[in-house]
């Protein structure tokens, strides 16, 4: 869909519903496209990252297709996101990425993996490659210590420069003037870790068919704390590393390995259980493009936590180096593709929460008077 | 819980020929009294003469229910009596209604809201803090749709066999007895014998045979604010049999709606709301009536008979850019012009004489007196005056909206007894016979309106109706 279709089809459909209102009581969206009726391009840059997605609107709506009034609004506001993760996307001439994202991240992740792999088969004697070592530096035998930080530290660094750029940029355009407060911040923050907006006020939401369920909210925020836990595992290991000395592989019930391992198992499950909900869940709320970014995403997050518990389970073995290099083919192209993926809502999504939390804030000031 | 009924797939066509209830209509009164029947161990079947989509009559375009509450509630604030309730309906029907159904209604509203809950529906409590504050009313969460969408969920859990796109034809009464009804799904006719009937089909509005009937050509000028399948069909079929009629037939609930609006099923989004802020003229360009007058909430309902009885049942609200600034958003844009001329050329009424009514009106607008309310202004010497509101019409662009009657429900249904039993012109009941929802409701609404009282008396009627016939069928 060209861009500006996308912008005018969810001004169109927000349009109804400000007229309607009848969903109010599902989440922010509603109140928040009430106080913006202009529905400007940044307006609609809020809303759409401030909609999690959860379809109850589309169930409940009395204009739902076939109407003629033909409103959908979970799938015009995919799409909207989906034109403005490409429009803050730095640089912004690599946002086409963001179009082609699965064949992307498959070429990138098949590419990422097929380095490592050729690093260790070229560059390690296959007598060492293909034996089985113990102990601390077990894996520094494989690739040597400094490489490993490269591969992790470069690309996550680029990326993060270029996800702080777009946020920037986005803040910029959709962002209220005045400072972001403590209240406010932590307002936002409540509303990830609950996922206040995909309750559908209360009784959940739309997952699969006109049942309201909690899955999808479930699986998400195990997802987010698999992810979370691999952070502070790797942190930890860093910690151990240059503070302790101690060198990796960590015995099983270290602290790295204890996080790294329940964060991995939880990633597994998660990014299955949100693909098994994909497979099953109702097309029609949803944008192709959208379902094919998550899946992509999906796959990266399964991929990465699946061979890293393989990595655990089998690295004493003779198997441990080839694992070591998919393994870290596999994080090296999550690590890239970071910033021209599904994993860049998180950011928007946080910023459209404080956005709100400062326009509720104002609101309650204006109620209360002078 | 499909296997109790095996062998009925919709392909096969095939009906239980003899059911112990027979629901007909799929809106919140055929739902109510389908899982009402269903609880007290009849076997029901329910036909709704929509698609699936389209399934739930004008429950799909609800959004609160009247509720009686002696104490305050998460769903209601305050309180709202008994009384309270039963001098608000006699007062907006102007006394139409029957007194021993506004009894049952009014106590039925008590314990709907926890029965609703019971049945799978959710309902948005005023601690959300984005409702209009209600202490009347119960406000659903999502609105009717999400409503319709629970109760069917419940209905075939408990093992309600629901068929949909059957349209029911000729039912026979006989000696007080319904004794057979004929349902055609697409070339397919058959003939049921249900041991017990209950009809929650609605009323006439989406029939515009029946609607010209009434009001001559002035019908085709109508816009119908909701299902297209409220034909009315059913209703007069059982007339002709010898069920006695209740209310008006010419009655019709009637608001201002966008000309541009979809023929059938706009609901809500088509209403045009706000005359106080402009004029209202109508196809030659004249002012009809004090558009700052009205203030309650029958404001609505005034404006659609007002274009009933305009030429063509047409009208126009004009308005200059501060009413535009002021209007809530609409359906439609309103069309707009840079001078009152060339609004008369795109609204194609006769440009001099809508010329001279804004500057006639523009002459007689005086502001209010010092220390006055703002929305004090009114016109000196018009006729018809504007008697509030009455701001000049002087800043350009000037814009304006197209305007319909937009048909929401009739006053012409059947007559029931407090049971919800149909009652026949010559005296009696028909023993198997239930009544229940809009086709019903005019025992209770022969004029006028409240908010939320229909979906109230769909509910509580349904859920009395499931409930005797049950009783009877298993009797």
């Amino acid at each position: 869909m060209p861009v500006d279709e996308s912008l005018a089809e969810a001004r169109r459909v927000l349009g109804i519903c400000n007229v309607c209102g009848y969903c109010n009581g599902f989440c922010d969206l509603f109140e928040s496209a009430k106080r913006r009726p202009a529905l400007t391009d940044t307006d609609l840059a809020h809303l759409a990252n401030l909609c999690h997605g959860c379809r109850n609107c589309l169930y409940a709506c009395q204009y739902a297709p076939p109407h003629v009034f033909a409103v959908n609004v979970p799938r015009a506001l995919a799409r909207t996101r989906q034109r403005n993760d490409a429009e803050y996307a730095w640089p912004r001439a690599w946002s086409g990425l963001l179009a082609q994202e699965p064949r992307i991240a498959l070429l990138v992740t098949g590419g990422a993996i097929g380095l490592l792999l050729g690093i260790v088969l070229i560059g390690v004697p296959p007598e060492t490659l293909f034996a089985a070592h113990a102990g601390a530096g077990a894996f520094y035998r494989i690739l040597p210590w400094w490489v490993m930080v490269l591969i992790g530290v470069l690309p996550l660094g680029w990326s993060l420069l270029a996800i702080g750029t777009g946020l920037r940029r986005y803040w910029r355009a959709t962002g209220a003037p005045e400072p972001i407060t403590a209240p406010v911040l932590w307002s936002a923050v409540r509303d990830v870790l609950t996922l206040r907006n995909q309750r559908g006020g209360g009784p959940g939401c739309n997952d699969l068919d006109d049942r309201p369920s909690h899955w999808r909210r479930w699986l998400h925020q195990t997802l987010l704390l698999g992810l979370l836990l691999c952070l502070v595992a790797t942190l930890t290991a860093g910690l151990y590393h240059h503070f302790l000395g101690w060198q990796a592989p960590y015995p099983w019930l270290s602290l790295p390995v204890v996080f790294g391992t329940l964060g991995g198992i939880a990633m597994t499950i998660a990014a299955l259980g949100l693909a098994w909900l994909q497979r099953r869940e109702d097309r029609t709320p949803t944008d192709p493009a959208a379902r094919a970014a998550d899946r992509a995403f999906l796959a990266q997050l399964f991929l990465v936590a699946a061979t890293g518990l393989a990595l655990l389970a089998w690295r004493a073995t003779p198997a441990m180096g080839l694992l070591l290099a998919f393994h870290l083919g596999s994080v090296l192209a999550f690590f890239l593709l970071l910033p021209y993926g599904k994993f860049v809502h998180g950011g928007y999504r946080f910023l459209a929460l404080v956005n709100e939390a400062m326009d509720r804030r104002r609101g309650d000031a204006r109620a209360r008077g002078p | 819980m499909r296997a109790i009924l095996p062998g009925l797939s919709p392909a096969s066509g095939l009906l239980p020929t003899q059911p112990d209830v027979l629901v007909i209509g799929g809106g919140a009164a055929a739902l109510c009294a389908a899982i009402a029947a269903r609880r007290a161990g009849a076997s029901v079947l329910l036909l709704e003469e929509a698609p699936r989509w389209l399934r739930g009559g004008n429950t799909r375009h609800s959004r609160n229910l009247r509720v009686m509450h002696e104490s305050p509630s998460p769903l209601s604030v305050g309180v709202y009596p008994d009384a309270e309730f039963a001098s608000d309906l006699q007062r907006a029907t102007g006394g139409t209604t029957d007194p021993a159904l506004a009894r049952r209604l009014i106590q039925g509203s008590a314990e709907i809201a926890d029965w609703l809950a019971g049945a799978g529906v959710l309902f948005q409590p005023t601690a959300s803090g984005v409702l209009p504050p209600s202490r009347k009313t119960a406000f659903l969460l999502g609105g009717g749709t999400a409503m319709v969408n629970a109760l069917y969920a419940t209905a075939e859990r408990l093992g309600v066999l629901i068929r949909y796109g059957g349209a029911v034809r000729d039912p026979r009464i006989g000696q007080g007895h319904l004794d057979r009804i004929h349902c055609q799904q697409g070339s397919d006719t058959r003939t049921l014998q249900p041991r017990t009937v209950i009809v929650c089909c609605g009323g006439s509005q989406a029939n515009r045979d029946w609607l010209r009937d009434q009001w001559g050509d002035a019908a085709d000028g109508f816009i119908n604010r909701g299902t297209p399948f409220a034909t009315g069909e059913v209703l007069h079929a059982l007339l002709r049999q010898g069920a006695l009629p209740v209310g008006d037939p010419r009655g019709a609930y009637l608001v201002a709606v966008d000309a541009r609006s979809p023929n059938d099923d706009g609901g809500i989004v088509t209403r045009v709301r706000c005359m106080p802020a402009g004029i209202v003229v109508d196809a030659s360009g004249r002012r009809i009536h004090d558009e700052g007058g009205d203030t309650a909430s029958t404001r609505y309902a005034l404006w659609g008979q007002r274009l009933a009885a305009c030429p063509g049942q047409i009208a126009y609200l004009i308005l200059d850019a501060r009413g535009l600034r002021e209007a809530p958003p609409s359906l439609y844009p309103p069309l707009a012009a840079e001078n009152i001329a060339g609004l008369a050329t795109r609204l194609e009424i006769p440009a001099a004489a809508l010329a001279e009514t804004v500057a006639r009106y523009n002459a007689a607008v005086r502001p209010p007196v010092a220390g006055a309310d703002d929305s004090d202004w009114r016109t000196d010497g018009l006729e018809p005056p504007k008697s509030r509101h009455a701001r000049p019409l002087i800043e350009p662009p000037f814009g304006a909206w197209p305007m319909r009657p937009g048909i929401t429900f009739t006053y012409f249904g059947i007559a029931v007894d407090a049971d919800t039993r149909v009652r026949l012109r010559d005296g009696g009941t028909v023993e198997n016979l239930f009544a229940a929802g809009m086709i019903m409701a005019p025992n209770l609404i022969g004029r006028g309106y409240v908010s939320g009282l229909a979906l109230t008396i769909g509910c509580v009627f349904g859920r009395i109706a499931g409930a005797e016939a049950a009783r009877h069928a298993r009797g």
